[in-house]
């Protein structure tokens, strides 16, 4: 008996009532998030496909899946790249500013300002972007069309509304704009004393110092921080669905009434009135977004891999 | 290049703190200075204000002149960028950038410098650079691998070339060796001697063997207590300082009997 006892011991190491708990909980909501996300891609895959192989006859919309959706997928990607492209320049430049610019107080203050950007419900964004965005812009837009109409993406003829698929880009940018500038300065404010000074003792302005020792340690940061703001773009619904007069054509006019939709809007907007495989149309299409959202993100992964050797973590 | 370096009167505050107070020395051209003193005497904060590398700590100001060839560094019209490209700096830890591969690192200077560059051009200034820092033969194989990719010791070789690939007037050291083992540090202190022929080297440095082995001037910092100053005690040839010196501190300091 007191053989085996010893043995017993000596196999399995103590362990502490806290630790078990502690480990428990931990694993328990790790395998929450995984059962969550398989959970959520069951649903859609298995109340998709009917609605993918429905005939255009049996659905509201009265064209195949593939038709349907395409234009939305472009939409969506149309709205969130120009969000970011107008957000992410602004972000870091303001990120650098707060982190390696800005007085103290003044940084501090900006840095809460910006945070508060993130607190203001989408809701509140559409309907600031419909009654004062939209209208503010119709002039912007028309200016844009006399004078750029040669370039597609200006081609008009302007929205007499304002209501096109750059206003909910703008409003989108907005919205993005605080995630990607509070990641982007906590990893400019984490740069290695060393490398700046290194940089700045070689004779680099302060420009030069960002340039040669914030930007390419942050790199990788700033990939990680846009392509969350991505997210956020692409799955955007309530104000994208308030501002944009969507007519479900692909399109480059980034000025004119009819514009793409995007799917997270066209699903809030068309589910209520949809029915039999609409719905399950509507619910593959959430499907193609969330495909589309977790390729970016592997995207995002692949970009920080490739050049791990030269990212300043070993 | 090498130009010799002369400072007078000059205090160095941060704020309303005097950190260094009434320094008068003279560095010769193509000469090794080594500052020595106890920590917190004020040598590295010094050695700092003669490439304007302290001002990037807010506050920091000095009264005095530090004049390079007659030249001064803290003329109103003088742009502290001009500066730190005109007098080349090595850290106490070996700082290459690590994003960039090892070439690159070279040209970060240059690149600052001037806009365009052949690439025959930025290839010798590459080899010239390294092989100046006696790390070419080690590295002549990997120059697109990263730098961070090196030992320790060939980090900091890596930083020399960096900093004298822009051919520098002077070249500051900020006790280059602190984080080195000894090998890596007899390699760099001869090379200190081999650069001496075309720079004015000022080496600040804890190690008394350092700086008898490789200055010809050692200047003796300290300060009079907690909370004062940090001052020059005195400076003149190795030799002199290390066998002779004038003041009871220097010869308590030197021969380890405070500290």
């Amino acid at each position: 008996m007191t053989s085996i006892q010893s043995t017993a011991r000596k196999r399995s190491t103590p362990t502490r009532p806290g630790d078990r708990i502690f480990r428990g909980t931990s694993v328990a909501a790790a395998l929450t998030i995984l059962a969550t996300l398989a959970g959520v891609a069951l649903f859609l895959t298995v109340e998709g496909i009917p609605g993918v192989l429905a005939s255009p006859d049996e659905v509201k919309h009265g064209t195949t899946f593939i038709d349907y959706v395409v234009p939305l997928v472009f939409g969506t990607l149309l709205a969130a790249v120009l969000a970011l492209a107008m957000a992410i320049p602004v972000a870091i430049g303001v990120a650098l500013y707060i982190s390696h610019y800005a007085p103290r107080r003044l940084a501090a203050t900006l840095g809460y300002v910006i945070d508060l950007l993130a607190a203001v419900p989408s809701v509140v964004y559409g309907v600031w972007g419909i009654s004062f965005l939209a209208t503010a812009l119709v002039p912007v837009y028309g200016w844009l069309e006399r004078t750029l109409g040669f370039i597609p993406l200006f081609a008009g003829p302007a929205s007499a509304t304002g209501r096109t698929i750059l206003t909910a880009s703008i409003v989108l940018a907005v919205m993005v704009l605080p995630v990607i500038t509070a990641l982007c300065r906590e990893i400019f404010l984490q740069t290695p004393r060393l490398h700046e000074e290194a940089a700045l003792a070689l004779g680099a302005t302060r420009w030069e110092m960002a340039k040669l020792a914030i930007f390419p340690y942050a790199r990788s940061g700033i990939i990680s921080a846009s392509m969350l703001g991505l997210g956020r773009a692409l799955g955007e619904t309530m104000a994208v669905a308030m501002v944009l007069s969507a007519s479900g054509v692909i399109t480059v006019n980034l000025i004119s009434s009819t514009n793409p939709s995007t799917i997270a809007a066209n699903i809030a907007l068309t589910f209520n009135e949809a029915t039999g495989l609409t719905v399950n149309a509507l619910i593959a299409s959430g499907l193609v977004l969330f495909l589309l959202t977790f390729l970016v993100n592997f995207a995002a992964r692949a970009i920080v891999e490739r050049r791990k050797d030269f990212s300043g973590a070993n | 290049m090498a130009k010799s370096i002369d400072v007078s009167d000059l205090n160095i505050y941060y704020g309303d703190f005097l950190a260094v107070e009434g320094v008068t020395i003279p560095v010769a051209a193509r000469s090794v200075t080594a500052f020595i003193g106890p920590s917190g005497c004020g040598k590295s904060t010094f050695l700092r204000s003669l490439n304007r590398m302290h001002e990037v700590i807010r506050g920091a100001r000095v009264d005095g002149k530090v004049l390079v060839d007659g030249q001064d560094l803290y003329a109103d019209d003088m742009d502290p960028v001009n500066v730190r490209r005109m007098i080349g700096m090595v850290f106490q830890r070996p700082n290459p950038f690590p994003t960039m591969s090892i070439a690159e690192n070279v040209l970060a200077g240059q690149k600052l410098n001037s806009k365009r560059m052949k690439k025959s051009e930025a290839d010798d200034i590459v080899e010239r650079s390294l092989r100046s820092a006696g790390l070419w033969n080690e590295v002549k194989d990997r120059l697109d691998r990263p730098g961070s990719g090196l030992s320790g010791g060939q980090q900091q070789r890596l930083c020399i070339a960096r900093a004298i690939a822009t051919q520098p007037e002077v070249l500051l050291m900020d006790e280059p060796c602190s984080a080195l083992d000894p090998i890596s540090t007899s390699v760099i202190e001869d090379l200190i001697h081999e650069l001496k022929k075309d720079y004015t080297i000022v080496i600040v440095t804890h190690n008394m063997q350092q700086a008898a082995r490789v200055s010809d001037t050692t200047a003796f910092f300290n300060l009079a207590g907690v909370g004062q100053p940090g001052r020059l005690i005195e400076h003149g040839p190795t030799e002199k300082m290390f066998s002779n010196p004038e003041d009871p501190a220097t010869e308590a300091y030197i021969q380890g009997r405070f500290g």
